[in-house]
């Protein structure tokens, strides 16, 4: 079990470098042994006898959108939202299996990778590969884009952890940028569900329904502005989650007006962030749905 | 080699921060990306010779002052005066610095063959020490050689045979002072200085004088003017100490100044963690937060009260200068900022400082909601330099339980002052010329301050003009975990929790606003760019 700081061990900021003594840990973690034959060979035992069921049982997820990356055979870099700890191992499970064989996951350094078996897990049953929260590393950006030329694929998280309170947060500029660095598309996926079955916080995994949205690939700008192609991912994903809650074109009428809700909720005060979260959900428990989300006002 | 200070930006990896709030304290998630915690330097090397050091100090005096045995001969009448209770914070393990030095001047005396000597606690308008005080300060040597003989004495502000009016300086402030100090040979003052604010003419001008004296001071003019007054260059205060002194100087009476230093060693070993940075917590400092912190929370509050006021601080003496007292001002807070400062860049629109269980005026007391306010506003609010951490029209968040209690003994004029003065008005130009005189020539608080341990009958006004340069500059003052009811006499805004004082914040500087988290103690000042 993760004990919360004091009674666990506390984070450490982003800001602060670590010291000497730890340096094996964190970003500084070699991962590399979790690609070896041996490795994957396991990686793929545990997938398929156990984690993989697992999360399907306990999310039933629905898979829609995949026809849009029907026709792309390279490798690619999987942007998504994220608002539960299931969401790594649900897309692990549902991303297409050209892909998921040779898909690796950007973990959070601070958390993943703090101890040594926190680190092991995570790279021995995710692949993960530590990287930091706030801004690539040239160590992360080195090993990520050596990955990515080597033909393997990668899921990132852009809001850098996960959703405190339901709602999205602001995305971090890394996938675009070593999407540009490494010139490979990038699939904005919408994951609508997780949150409610296991949130940040939960102690206990609730059963329920999940919907996985594929989007269009994006592919890098010719003029490597990574601000502008970090936007594009976000909203490609708010349109995604609009598609689940409107239908497709209206979405897209959305998109064009620039008025696709906001996934990160209304700028307001906490109370009325969780009142727009759990005041419009039928009674239904996990299985039930945000009637009234996403936030109507535009952006 | 210790660390400086640090200033952190707070990402979502920061784990919580340490809050103090009173006789406890708590751990407080700040929002990440507008957020920053500014963390004092780690404490500064001790002197491994503390003793000799201090005689080395006495026999190379700084500026134009002779060595101090030159300044002693046999027949003279030799006055040492020394800070009282207020300093340090907490109050320092045995020995004291006051015992080290004074006992080091009186050794050089005693050689000298001077039997006229007077030890006088420079208490200004503070209350008198009682004898485990003076012991714990002075040493037991030193009390049970002067004490018995009544040549161990308090100064008293309001004994009219005791003061001596010294003249005008040329902004017509009146310099009165203790007549048996101004009418001896040599005045030794033996300071610790904490902050930047102590020592210098202050301590004589303010530590021996008497309230027609510090009323040209002690006033919301002088201290809406100080900005602040932790920075003795931008200080009207120190300004008005400073034409005080120098007259004193022209005068004739001749002071030998003792400065000494403190590092930033302030709670024992078993509480480490309150002067460490969070994410280096040992399992052994978060096993010693929790059990605290709950130990605490089902604590009545005065036994709560009585263990922090048992915390005597290991602090280490880090430098001690003696001479003429510009001189070795200059010398000292040199040292001190050496410990204390810390680069800010620029200011945030919100502060918030968690307030601890002392401050200059509750040592083996009660903070009362007045030194609440003048612990927030008075003391972690001035603890800068160039500008507040905080914007002007930005938001003070302080932490503190702000209970309605006072200590009756020690505080019998603050009673009166938030029953019968805040009741009416907050405002410290207001209550100055409206209530002031009444209270500082009170017949029964002069009679408490004068024979009891009562602070003096005007010591509350000083508190709430403390927190005058606060109060103008901030657009609003929100006191978390406070008594409501004592909070808004105070006429400060109380919340629940951390995050409803950002809510109540947000009125005034909106959903977005920058957050620096001061955290102190250890004392530090914030150099703001």
């Amino acid at each position: 079990m993760n004990l919360r700081f004091p009674f666990g061990a506390p984070s450490w900021p982003g800001g602060v470098p670590l010291p000497p003594a730890e340096r094996d840990l964190g970003v500084h973690y070699d991962s590399d042994w979790a690609r070896s034959p041996l490795a994957r060979l396991s990686r793929s035992v545990i997938q398929t006898s156990l984690t993989n069921p697992v999360v399907r049982a306990i999310t039933s997820p629905t898979v829609r959108g995949l026809d849009r990356v029907a026709h792309l055979d390279e490798p690619a870099i999987f942007a998504a939202n994220h608002s539960s700890h299931l969401d790594a191992p649900l897309l692990m499970a549902v991303i297409p299996q050209r892909w998921r064989d040779d898909l690796f996951v950007a973990g959070a350094a601070d958390y993943f990778f703090d101890t040594l078996p926190k680190a092991f897990i995570s790279a021995l049953t995710l692949n993960a590969v530590p990287m930091e929260r706030q801004r690539v590393s040239r160590t992360s950006a080195r090993r990520a884009t050596t990955l990515l030329d080597d033909g393997w694929s990668m899921l990132i998280f852009p809001e850098g952890g996960r959703s405190p309170d339901g709602w999205g947060q602001s995305h971090r500029a890394g996938a675009a940028w070593l999407a540009i660095r490494s010139n490979k598309p990038v699939i904005p996926l919408y994951v609508e569900g997780t949150g409610r079955i296991l949130p940040k916080g939960a102690r206990r995994v609730r059963t329920g329904k999940v919907t996985v949205n594929f989007g269009a690939p994006l592919f890098p700008p010719a003029n490597g502005d990574a601000r502008s192609f970090a936007t594009a991912i976000e909203d490609s994903i708010a349109a995604l989650a609009d598609e689940l809650v409107s239908d497709w074109y209206t979405s897209r009428l959305r998109a064009g007006a620039s008025a696709t809700p906001s996934l990160s909720g209304p700028d307001a005060p906490a109370w009325r962030r969780s009142w727009a979260l759990t005041g419009t959900k039928s009674t239904g428990g996990a299985n039930s749905t945000t009637k009234g989300w996403p936030w109507t006002a535009p952006r | 080699m210790t660390r400086p200070g640090f200033v952190l930006e707070v990402d979502r990896s920061t784990p919580p921060i340490l809050t103090w709030h009173g006789e406890g304290y708590r751990l407080e998630r700040l929002p990440p990306g507008r957020s920053r915690v500014i963390y004092p330097p780690e404490a500064t090397e001790a002197l491994s010779d503390p003793d000799r050091a201090i005689r080395e100090a006495l026999l190379n005096p700084l500026g134009d002052s002779k060595p101090l045995p030159e300044l002693l001969s046999a027949g003279m009448r030799l006055t040492i005066a020394f800070d009282d209770i207020s300093l340090p914070l907490p109050p320092m393990r045995r020995p004291d610095n006051r015992q080290r030095v004074i006992e080091a001047v009186l050794d050089l005396a005693a050689g000298a063959g001077v039997d006229d000597v007077v030890l006088i606690c420079a208490l200004a308008l503070h209350r008198r020490m009682t004898e485990s005080e003076l012991r714990h300060a002075i040493g037991d040597r030193v009390y049970d050689s002067f004490a018995p003989s009544g040549r161990l004495l308090q100064h008293d502000a309001e004994d009219p045979d005791g003061l001596v009016h010294i003249g005008l300086t040329d902004a017509g402030e009146d310099v009165e002072i203790n007549k048996r100090a101004a009418e001896s040979d040599l005045i030794v003052y033996v300071n610790i200085n904490l902050v930047a604010m102590d020592g210098g003419h202050k301590s004589v001008a303010t530590g021996l004088a008497s309230y027609r004296s510090l009323r040209h001071h002690h006033n919301v003019k002088t201290m809406r003017h100080s900005r602040s007054f932790m920075d003795p260059e931008h200080s009207e205060l120190h300004s008005s100490n400073w034409r005080m002194g120098r007259l004193l100087a022209a005068s004739g009476v001749n002071i030998f100044q003792i400065e000494t230093t403190l590092n930033n060693d302030a709670f024992p070993a078993s509480a480490a963690f309150l002067q460490k940075r969070e994410w280096e917590w040992s399992l052994r400092d978060r096993a010693g937060f929790v059990a605290s912190s709950k130990a605490l929370s089902v604590m009545p509050p005065r036994s709560a009260r009585s263990m922090f006021q048992a915390i005597k601080a290991p602090h280490a003496l880090t430098s001690v200068h003696a001479g003429e007292v510009e001189a070795v001002h200059a010398a000292t807070t040199r040292v001190v900022h050496r410990q204390q400062l810390v680069d800010v860049q620029g200011q945030t629109d919100i502060a918030i400082f968690g307030l601890p269980h002392i401050c200059p005026y509750n040592v083996n007391s009660i903070m009362n909601p007045i030194l609440v306010m003048c612990m927030g506003l008075g003391y972690l609010f001035n603890l800068y330099r160039g500008m507040p951490i905080v914007r002007k029209g930005g938001v003070a968040i302080l932490s503190h339980p702000t209970p309605w209690a006072f200590h009756p003994v020690h505080h019998p004029s603050y009673i009166d002052f938030f029953e019968e003065v805040l009741s009416e008005t907050t405002d410290p130009a207001v209550i100055e010329a409206k209530y002031e005189e009444r209270f500082a020539t009170d017949d029964w608080y002069r009679h408490l301050y004068r024979t009891s341990h009562a602070y003096h009958g005007v010591h509350p006004f000083y508190m709430w003009y403390w927190g005058a340069h606060a109060l103008e500059h901030l657009g609003r003052v929100v006191v978390v975990g406070g008594d409501p009811k004592a909070v808004r006499r105070l006429g400060f805004s109380p919340a629940t929790t951390l995050a409803d004082a950002f809510e109540i914040a947000s009125d005034v500087v909106g959903r977005d606003a920058t957050i620096s988290h001061f955290h102190c103690p250890p004392i530090m000042i914030a150099d703001v760019h």
